[in-house]
């Protein structure tokens, strides 16, 4: 499919999917980070 | 699905998150707390955000088997009045995309358990997206009125994902759990089916009225209720659950049973008897769940 062949509501939509997508990942990203954030420190605590 | 338009240009993301059956995944994720919280009271011991990022582990797993289920049974949902607006029978997101999603979900869900948790959880979590996908979309659903009662397994195992996620194993207390939503399973879905008969005939699923009939089938409602009551009490003779919590399970045993009774006793094509039972079976069992949940933050905090 085109560029043109999209409807306004379209790339609306379009856009959407695209931000939820960013979003999604990001939030993946942080929980991981946080998850080894916490197993790191719970260790450290642990062998200490 | 041919006559259905393509739609797809117009998704948008509440249409992918409807690929989840976030109506499932709060009960995933209310179950799955309570098989916790259930653990640390018994001693198990798991830092707070790694048991947030469990539960968010578990309740994802849980939507990547619904978004699968929905890629697999796009068919049957196409022809069934209750399933008809999911998003693949109405043409908003093509098939494809669902398996990919659901796939994709589903790896990054036992991969975030096995990280926040313990490999015995993720192996757990990962076994019940097998069995609900494979086992019960794939296999039971279209070839056996049994479908459901094996297929509950699957429902019935995120109490027991989030035990072992919080203390690294899987007790005896912890299957208890699991029982009591397998054997809530069958009377649930069998109510549902009694009402909604049509629509699984019509897709060709073999539910136990279209099958055995719909007098069997209220015999076998009654007897699934009966054990479940009786395993509804199991907890407190384990010492899962103390005397609030065998209050509760008793007056919504018999609460269920009197419902499963004048299921039994209704006659034949009657809906409101089963529409009630299968309204009061959600509310049995967030009851008896909310129980245990309570008695164990009293332990714990108080």
């Amino acid at each position: 499919m085109s560029e043109t062949d999209l409807s306004p509501e379209e790339k609306k939509r379009r856009g959407q999917r695209n931000v939820a997508i960013a979003l999604g990942l990001t939030a993946f990203i942080v929980v991981v980070f946080l998850v080894t954030i916490l197993k790191i420190s719970g260790n450290i605590g642990a062998s200490s | 699905m041919t006559d259905i338009p393509t739609r797809t240009a117009f998704a948008g993301p509440k249409d992918y998150f409807a690929l989840l059956k976030p109506r499932v995944m709060s009960l995933v994720i209310f179950t799955a707390l309570v098989g916790m919280v259930a653990a640390i009271a018994g001693g198990a011991t798991i830092q707070p955000g790694l048991g947030a990022a469990s539960l968010l582990a578990i309740a994802v797993g849980a939507g990547a088997s619904g978004a699968l289920n929905m890629w697999w049974d796009a068919d049957i949902d196409a022809v069934m009045a209750r399933t008809l607006s999911r998003p693949i029978p109405q043409g908003l997101v093509p098939k494809s995309e669902a398996a990919g999603f659901g796939l994709l979900l589903s790896a990054l869900s036992v991969a975030l358990l096995a990280l926040a948790s313990n490999y015995v959880a993720a192996g757990l979590l990962a076994f019940t997206i097998f069995f609900y996908v494979v086992i019960y979309s794939m296999w039971l659903k279209r070839t056996t009125p049994q479908n459901i009662v094996i297929g509950g397994a699957a429902g019935a195992l995120p109490p027991v994902v989030a035990w072992a996620a919080a203390s690294g194993s899987a007790p005896i207390d912890a299957w208890i759990l699991f029982l009591i939503i397998f054997l809530w399973t069958p009377p649930h879905f069998w109510a549902l089916a009694l009402y909604r008969e049509g629509d699984y005939a019509r897709a060709g699923v073999p539910m136990m009225p279209n099958v055995a009939g719909e007098k069997s089938t209220k015999k076998q409602i009654f007897g699934y209720s009966l054990i479940l009551v009786i395993a509804g009490v199991a907890p407190y003779a384990t010492g899962l659950g103390d005397v609030f919590y065998l209050a509760v399970s008793s007056a919504f045993g018999a609460g269920f049973l009197m419902l499963a009774w004048r299921v039994l006793k209704s006659p034949p094509n009657s809906k409101e008897a089963p529409k009630q039972l299968f309204a009061f079976s959600i509310l049995y069992l967030f009851a008896l769940f909310a129980a245990l949940l309570a008695e164990d933050l009293y332990t714990l905090y108080v």
